[in-house]
C-alpha cells in the first residue's frame, strides 16, 4: 500500500486518500500480469527440454535445464527465413508505393484548389469504412485476372492507396507555412520539386508514424495473403506460422510451436520496446488502419 | 483514360447555348489538372480495389453457375435469397452478433479501466501500458498459436492451473457451447490495449479546472467519473465502438487457425462463411451475396454512428 501511495503522491490533495482509484490500479496491475502470461508461457516453453514431458508443458516455472532444441526444431521444420523475407518484401513494397501515393494525394488536398475537391475527398473518406479485408472475394478475382495470383505483388496491390495515410499527410502539409513554398516558387521550383524538397523533409514525423502503422498492420495480415498465395515458398510469416502450427500440433510439439511463435513475434516485440513512445503515439493517430 | 473525363462528362451533354458555362468548366478543369494528376495514382487503386470491387460484388451477386463448369447466368436475387435461407449463414450472423457484443463490451470496459488507472504518467504506469499493449502488436495467427495451447484439454495452461479448482472441465475449443466464448477471450485480450490508447488520449481532453472544481466541491471518484469524465469521453466511446464493431467482423483470423468455424459451426463467423463459399465451394455468387449483405449492414451502422456523432456535436 505504501508503494501505491508513492505513485499517487502527485495526485490532487483532495483525492489522495480515496480508495477506489487505488483499487482500480491494483486490479489493472493484476490484469496486466494476466495479460503477460501467454508471452511468459511462450518463452518458458521454448526453453523447456523435451524430457520434461507433456505434463509439465504448461508449467510457468522455467526449467532448470534450459535448451535451444525447440528453436532448432522450429527453424528446421518451418522455412522462417524465407517467410520473413517474403513478409519484409510485402511490407516494404506496400510502404514504398504508399509513400508516393499518399504524398501526392495529401499535397493535392492540403494545398491545391480543384473542381470536385469535396466529392473526391469523400471517395477517400469512404475507403476507411470499406475495409479491404471485406472485399477479398472480388479483389481475388481481379488479382487473378491481372495475372497476379500467387505473386507477392498481388498481395501488395490492394493496399497501394491509403486513405488514412492521405489524411495524415494532408494534415502534416497543412501545418507547413506557405512562406517557405513561396520562396521556392520565386526561385522557379516546380510543383514536384517543392513537394520533394520542402514538404517531404518537413513531414518526417508523420511519415514515420504512418510507416509504423502500415508495417505492423501488413506484417500481421493473414486472410488476404492466405487467399492469394499458393506456393509454399511465397508464404508470408503469418501464413507460414499457421501451416507450421498445424504440422507441429499433430505431433503435440508445443515447445516447437512456442519457439516458432517466438521467432515470428520476437522482432516486432523488440522493435516496439525500443521505440515504445513512437509506436504508441502512432497507434493513437491511427484509429482505423 | 483521360484525367478530366469524369468531370467533363456532364458538360459534354449540355447544349451549345450553355457555351459560357462549358468554357468556365473547362477553364476550372484546366486549373485543376495538376491536382488531378497528383490524385491519379491513389484514385486508380481506389477505383480498382475499393469501388470497382464493390461494383463487382454487386454484379457477381446477381449471377450463378448451374453446374461448376457451366457458364454464369443471370439469376437476379436468387443468390441473396439462397444465402438468407442458408442455416450456415444465419447461424454465422447470430454467432457474429454474439461475438460482436461479447467482445466489444468487455474490451471497451477493460480499456476504460486501464486508461483511468494508468492516466497518470510515471515509470510504473508506462510499463503497465506497454504490457497491456503488447498483444495489439502481434499477428492474430501468433496469438492463436499461443491460445491453442492455453485451451488444450488436460495438459493446457488453463486446465493445468484451474483444473484443481473445477471438478469438471469443458473442452474449451471442442465444446460447441463454449468454443465461441473461448474465441472471444482471445479478441478481448488482443484488443483491450488498443482501445485503451484512445481512452488515454480522450482523458487528456478532460479540463483540469473542471476536475479541480469537482475536487473542491467534494465529488467522490464515482461522481467525477459519472458526471465529468464519461460525458467528456462520449466521442471517444463512439469512435471506439465503431472500430471494435469493424474488428468484430473483419479480425477473425483465429477462427481460421483454431476452429475452422467448428465444432458444428458454433464459431462460424460471417467472414469465414464468405471465405468458405468462395474458396472451398467455389461459389462466387453466394460469396458475393454474403459480402453484399455484410457491407450493407456495416455501412448502415457507420452512417448511423456518424449521424449520432453529428447530432451530438450540433446539439452541444
Amino acid at each position: 500500500m505504501k508503494l501505491i501511495d508513492r505513485l499517487y503522491r502527485e495526485a490532487p490533495l483532495a483525492t489522495r486518500n480515496e480508495i477506489t482509484p487505488k483499487l482500480g490500479f491494483l486490479l489493472t496491475v493484476l490484469l496486466a500480469m494476466v495479460w503477460l502470461i501467454p508471452f511468459l508461457w511462450m518463452i518458458v516453453a521454448t526453453l523447456r527440454p523435451a524430457s520434461d514431458g507433456i505434463n509439465l508443458m504448461a508449467d510457468l516455472m522455467p526449467s532448470l535445464k534450459p535448451t535451444l532444441d525447440n528453436v532448432r526444431d522450429a527453424w528446421e521444420i518451418g522455412d522462417f527465413p524465407r517467410y520473413t523475407l517474403n513478409t519484409t518484401i510485402i511490407c516494404a513494397g506496400i510502404l514504398l508505393v504508399q509513400f508516393v501515393t499518399i504524398t501526392l494525394a495529401g499535397f493535392a488536398f492540403a494545398r491545391l484548389k480543384f473542381a470536385g475537391k469535396t466529392p473526391i475527398f469523400y471517395l477517400f473518406l469512404m475507403q476507411l469504412m470499406l475495409v479491404p479485408v471485406l472485399l477479398i472475394v472480388p479483389n481475388l478475382s481481379l488479382v487473378a485476372q491481372l495475372g497476379l495470383y500467387d505473386t507477392l505483388t498481388g498481395v501488395m496491390m490492394p493496399f497501394f492507396a491509403s486513405a488514412f495515410g492521405t489524411f495524415l499527410m494532408r494534415q502534416a502539409f497543412e501545418a507547413i507555412p506557405t512562406e517557405l513554398e513561396d520562396a521556392a516558387l520565386i526561385d522557379g521550383a516546380s510543383l514536384l520539386q517543392r513537394i520533394r524538397h520542402i514538404y517531404v523533409p518537413l513531414s518526417m514525423p508523420s511519415f514515420s508514424a504512418f510507416a509504423i502503422i502500415s508495417v505492423t498492420s501488413h506484417w500481421n495480415d493473414f486472410l488476404w495473403p492466405l487467399m492469394v498465395i499458393n506456393s509454399p515458398d511465397k508464404r508470408p510469416l503469418t501464413v507460414g506460422l499457421s501451416v507450421f502450427t498445424k504440422t507441429a500440433e499433430g505431433t503435440q510439439a508445443w515447445g516447437t510451436i512456442a519457439a516458432g511463435t517466438l521467432m515470428v513475434i520476437g522482432p516486432l516485440l523488440v522493435t516496439f520496446l525500443i521505440f515504445q513512445k513512437r509506436f504508441i503515439s502512432s497507434f493513437v493517430t491511427s484509429g482505423i488502419k | 483514360m483521360s484525367l478530366a473525363e469524369p468531370a467533363a462528362l456532364p458538360v459534354a451533354t449540355s447544349a451549345a447555348p450553355r457555351w459560357h458555362v462549358l468554357k468556365r468548366f473547362t477553364g476550372s478543369v484546366k486549373a485543376s489538372l495538376p491536382a488531378y494528376l497528383l490524385l491519379l495514382p491513389s484514385l486508380v487503386f481506389l477505383a480498382l480495389f475499393t469501388y470497382g470491387a464493390m461494383g463487382r460484388v454487386f454484379i457477381d451477386a446477381l449471377y450463378q453457375r448451374a453446374t461448376p463448369k457451366a457458364p454464369v447466368s443471370f439469376v437476379g436475387l436468387d443468390n441473396i435469397s439462397a444465402v438468407l435461407a442458408d442455416p450456415a449463414f444465419t447461424g454465422a450472423v447470430v454467432n457474429n452478433l454474439i461475438y460482436a457484443i461479447g467482445t466489444t463490451v468487455p474490451s471497451i470496459a477493460l480499456a476504460l479501466l486501464f486508461a483511468l488507472a494508468l492516466a497518470r504518467t510515471h515509470a510504473v504506469s508506462s510499463a503497465l501500458r506497454a504490457a497491456l499493449f503488447l498483444p495489439v502488436l502481434i499477428p492474430m495467427v501468433a496469438a492463436s498459436a499461443l491460445f491453442m495451447f492455453i485451451f488444450l484439454p488436460n495438459v493446457g495452461l488453463l486446465d493445468y492451473y484451474i483444473g484443481r479448482l473445477l471438478p469438471v472441465l469443458p473442452n474449451w475449443l471442442g465444446d460447441p457451447d463454449v468454443a465461441l466464448y473461448a474465441i472471444m477471450v482471445i479478441t478481448i485480450w488482443k484488443n483491450a490495449g488498443y482501445y485503451m490508447l484512445f481512452f488515454l488520449a480522450g482523458l487528456q481532453a478532460v479540463p483540469e479546472d473542471v476536475m479541480e472544481a469537482a475536487h473542491l466541491d467534494g465529488a467522490g471518484p464515482y461522481q467525477r467519473l459519472r458526471h465529468i469524465i464519461l460525458p467528456e469521453l462520449k466521442p471517444t466511446f463512439l469512435f471506439v465502438i465503431v472500430i471494435a464493431t469493424l474488428n468484430a467482423v473483419t479480425q477473425v483470423d483465429h477462427v481460421f487457425v483454431m476452429t475452422q468455424g467448428g465444432p458444428s459451426n458454433s464459431t462460424n463467423l460471417v467472414l469465414f462463411y464468405i471465405y468458405q463459399q468462395a474458396v472451398e465451394h467455389y461459389d462466387i455468387g453466394k460469396a458475393s451475396a454474403a459480402t453484399l449483405l455484410t457491407l450493407a449492414a456495416l455501412m448502415g451502422l457507420t452512417a448511423l454512428s456518424f449521424r449520432t456523432m453529428a447530432n451530438r456535436e450540433g446539439g452541444s
